[in-house]
């Protein structure tokens, strides 16, 4: 065994990522954050957007549905749809830290606003079909994110946007949505629902004549003449005013593909939110975007990593015999502690001694670290709940040791299918971070991989992170 | 005991592999469950190792006693064609609204349809009978979309009706809604013993309840075993290093001594058991606060090594002894 790693685990094999020059370097204008739900997402995004804006970048923040009490942090629990500065971040870089949460309903009518005359823009936020598309519609919340970020990237008043990605029931939601809105609002359908005269005419839209009258009667019966009515109407505003829809999606998409772009895929060490990033991964290649790493979060290490699993069970169980059976098998030498002695009358380990542990252990008797002595029986209590704890630790250990043998495959699992993709790890937390010393603790993390060894020192620290 | 289980959950609870485990467990004793996916993305398939699922009703596994799981991935998209075939003898026209995109409109972008057509066809496997007269399925368990969306996703048909006037669509959407606010339907929570989960739970449920959607059970998914208990914890806090640098002397990990193999093996021990002893606070906190909401309440235990058919069986046989099925 050597001396006590630090207690970031290693990845051997895989390059690392390093984010300072990353978030640092001014050609960088947008970081994506996209992976599966549940890997901290927007924490990563959050503790991306802090470590750049305390090095000096006007940064704002995009996030789509932050955990309450890190929205409060950030002083963005208001849903107004406005970025606000971030009140109580290091400054003296000259770097400023906005962040606002995205407000689905408000960006959409704000389109319908800017876009429409007055007259038309109050018909479309008016119709019933709009009022529920604009809320919830597959997809809205991707092509909104899409297109806050094309408005903030287009007001050019920061250096930075940091983007948080709607937790999608696939990774294909958020690349796909806007295309996919684009193309319906370009669409056959809408030219058909707007004006099923038109159609028939053409040559090579016979085929469709035929089924044609059977179509609006089907669409009729379907939905009910109103809803038509309701769909044909908002169909026709929102094609009037939205005529550049698909214009500004393609010219988002094209944002995201430009070499400002980098996109971050977030997992934790788990077999499904690996094989979902590696499926980001595959799906971002596939649209030339430009990927700049995986950031694997929750990853647990040990001081004690020269211990194996099994050796500290063997050890625990070892803590765990009646001492007699020791004697018996004669190993009582193992136990080199002055008062080993044991007695068969003893009562056996887990049953009542226990109960006088916490009075024979006031903190100052153990404090002061005296070797137990007077009472025999006293000491020998005390030695039994310490034998106890002290199994515990070993079993605690080996189930961390476990715990990092399975991420350490699942990992290589992944670095295997795609070693070319650089990989920064960051320290689990045993808890929740909801405060902004929390996210610069989680920044610090996602720096530390690129060094050769992190601080021992922030380990010490790290239980401050959620106080 | 409600017929439709709706299992949903924040993402990374393992809402997908609880309902996998209710399936199961619900299909003891020769009854037929099916296990419904909403999202595409062939989790079942995963979990049950078998090959992606079709949009077929299919048996993957046979539970104790002699009961039957089928599963079934629903496809917006055939299930749309699916539906106008069987309701309007759609053929041809059928083939043209899909040349038009609006079968693609109708899946992925109109408000709600998809949605409707997801809830509708797992409420027609709950009400469908055999020419006996039984029901197809004594149970259909729904691995549904996470708690941030349940609500919604649960209500579309409430809003689709009061879209659609009128008209199939309109009754449609109004039988499942029958459905799934009767207690012919229960909607269970997956959630971790976390402060996001917990909060995200918590308030799911008051947004199921004020939507007067019958909820269920909370389900506490990976809960880990209590290697420390308080007595351990609270010696933890006033221990002596070298008491416990002896004790694991004793142990056979080498010297107590300063610099001494077993001295030093302590502080990182003791390091994880601070982490240990956080978490353990942690979770009693959220405990306490899932156990204010008021509803039956389980806990299912974290498999180390990771997920697998035998682990999922364990499970199922846990819900069964905790009167879940």
């Amino acid at each position: 065994m050597s001396r006590p790693d630090p207690a970031h685990h290693h990845l051997s094999p895989a390059r690392l990522l390093d984010v300072d020059p990353l978030l640092e370097d001014p050609q960088t204008r947008i970081v994506v954050c996209c992976g599966s739900g549940g890997v901290g997402k927007t924490t990563t995004a959050a503790a991306l957007g802090l470590r750049a804006a305390e090095r000096g970048r006007k940064v704002v923040v995009l996030t789509i549905d932050p955990a309450r009490r890190l929205a409060q942090s950030m002083g963005i629990d208001s849903l107004d749809n406005t970025p606000r500065r971030v009140k109580g971040i290091d400054e003296t870089a000259g770097g400023e830290l906005h962040a606002m949460m995205l407000d689905m309903k408000r960006t959409f009518d704000e389109i319908v606003e800017a876009h429409a005359d007055r007259e038309r823009a109050a018909a479309i936020l008016g119709n019933p079909f709009y009022q529920s598309l604009s809320a919830g519609f597959a997809g809205t919340q991707e092509y909104m994110a899409m297109e806050k970020l094309g408005q903030l990237r287009a007001r050019d008043e920061w250096d930075l946007i940091v983007v948080d990605t709607p937790p999608s029931r696939s990774a294909l939601d958020f690349l796909d949505a806007p295309k996919r809105l684009g193309s319906f609002l370009d669409g056959r359908l809408i030219r058909l629902l707007t004006a099923p005269a038109k159609l028939g005419g053409r040559a090579g839209m016979k085929f469709l004549n035929v089924g044609m009258s059977m179509m609006t009667g089907t669409l009729g019966k379907l939905l009910g003449g109103q809803l038509l009515k309701d769909v044909q109407t908002f169909v026709s505003a929102m094609d009037t005013t939205f005529g550049g829809f698909r214009t500004r999606a393609d010219a988002t998409y094209k944002l995201l593909q430009a070499p400002g772009t980098a996109f971050l895929v977030v997992a934790a060490p788990e077999r499904d939110a690996l094989r979902e990033a590696a499926y980001f991964v595959e799906r971002l290649a596939a649209e030339d975007m430009p990927l700049a790493g995986l950031v694997l979060n929750r990853v647990h290490g040990s001081g004690a990593d020269g211990l194996s699993a099994e050796r500290a069970l063997a050890a625990a169980e070892n803590l765990e015999e009646p001492r007699i059976v020791d004697q018996e098998d004669g190993k009582a030498l193992l136990r080199n502690s002055p008062d080993a002695q044991d007695s068969s009358g003893s009562p056996t380990p887990g049953t009542p001694a226990l109960a006088s542990a916490p009075e024979g252990g006031s903190p100052t008797e153990h404090a002061e670290d005296t070797e137990p002595s007077g009472d025999a029986e006293h000491a020998e209590d005390t030695e039994r709940s310490v034998d106890r704890l002290t199994a515990g630790l070993l079993r605690l250990h080996a189930d961390r040791m476990q715990l990092l043998s399975r991420e350490q495959r699942t990992r290589d699992r992944f670095t295997a299918l795609h070693p070319e993709v650089a990989v920064t790890e960051v320290a689990a937390l045993p808890g929740d971070v909801h405060d902004l010393a929390g996210l610069r603790d989680i920044g610090d993390r996602l720096a530390a991989d690129a060094r050769e060894l992190p601080d021992p020192a922030d380990r010490t620290e790290a239980p401050e992170a959620s106080a | 005991m409600s017929r439709l289980q709706v299992v949903s959950g924040k993402g990374g609870t393992g809402k997908t592999t609880v309902a996998a485990a209710l399936a199961l467990a619900l299909a003891t004793e020769g009854k037929r469950t099916l296990l419904v996916e909403v999202e595409g993305r062939q989790g079942i398939a995963q979990l049950f190792e078998t090959e992606a699922l079709p949009y077929e009703e299919r048996k993957i596994a046979v539970a104790p006693g002699g009961g039957e799981v089928y599963a079934l991935a629903i496809d917006p998209e055939l299930a749309l064609l699916d539906y106008l075939q069987m309701f309007y003898k759609l053929g041809s026209a059928g083939r043209a609204l899909k040349k038009l995109g609006a079968i693609d409109f109708a899946t992925t972008i109109a408000p709600g349809l998809r949605d409707v057509l997801l809830t509708g066809k797992a409420c027609e496997a709950v009400r469908r009978k055999e020419r006996s007269g039984r029901f197809a399925y004594d149970y259909v368990v729904m691995d549904a979309p996470p708690t941030g969306r349940i609500t919604r996703f649960l209500n579309v048909n409430d809003e689709v009706a009061g879209l659609a006037k009128i008209g199939p669509i309109h009754n449609q959407a109004q039988a499942v809604m029958r459905v799934l606010k009767s207690p012919e339907t229960a909607v269970h929570l997956v959630t971790l013993l976390e402060e996001m989960p917990v909060q995200e739970t918590v308030d799911g449920i008051a947004e199921l309840r004020s939507a007067r959607l019958p909820v269920g059970r909370i389900i506490v998914n990976m809960v880990r075993p209590e290697v420390l208990d308080e007595t351990d914890l609270e010696l933890l806090r006033t221990v002596p290093r070298s008491t416990v640098a002896r004790s694991l002397s004793s142990a056979g990990l080498g010297g107590a001594r300063r610099g001494g193999h077993a001295e030093r093996l302590v502080d990182p021990l003791l390091t994880q058991a601070d982490e240990y002893a956080e978490r353990y606070t942690l979770e009693h906190e959220q405990r306490a606060v899932l156990a204010e909401v008021g509803l039956p309440l389980h806990e299912l235990p974290l498999f180390a090594e990771g997920m697998d058919l035998a682990g999922l069986y364990e499970l199922a046989r846990e819900l069964r002894e905790q009167g879940v099925s």
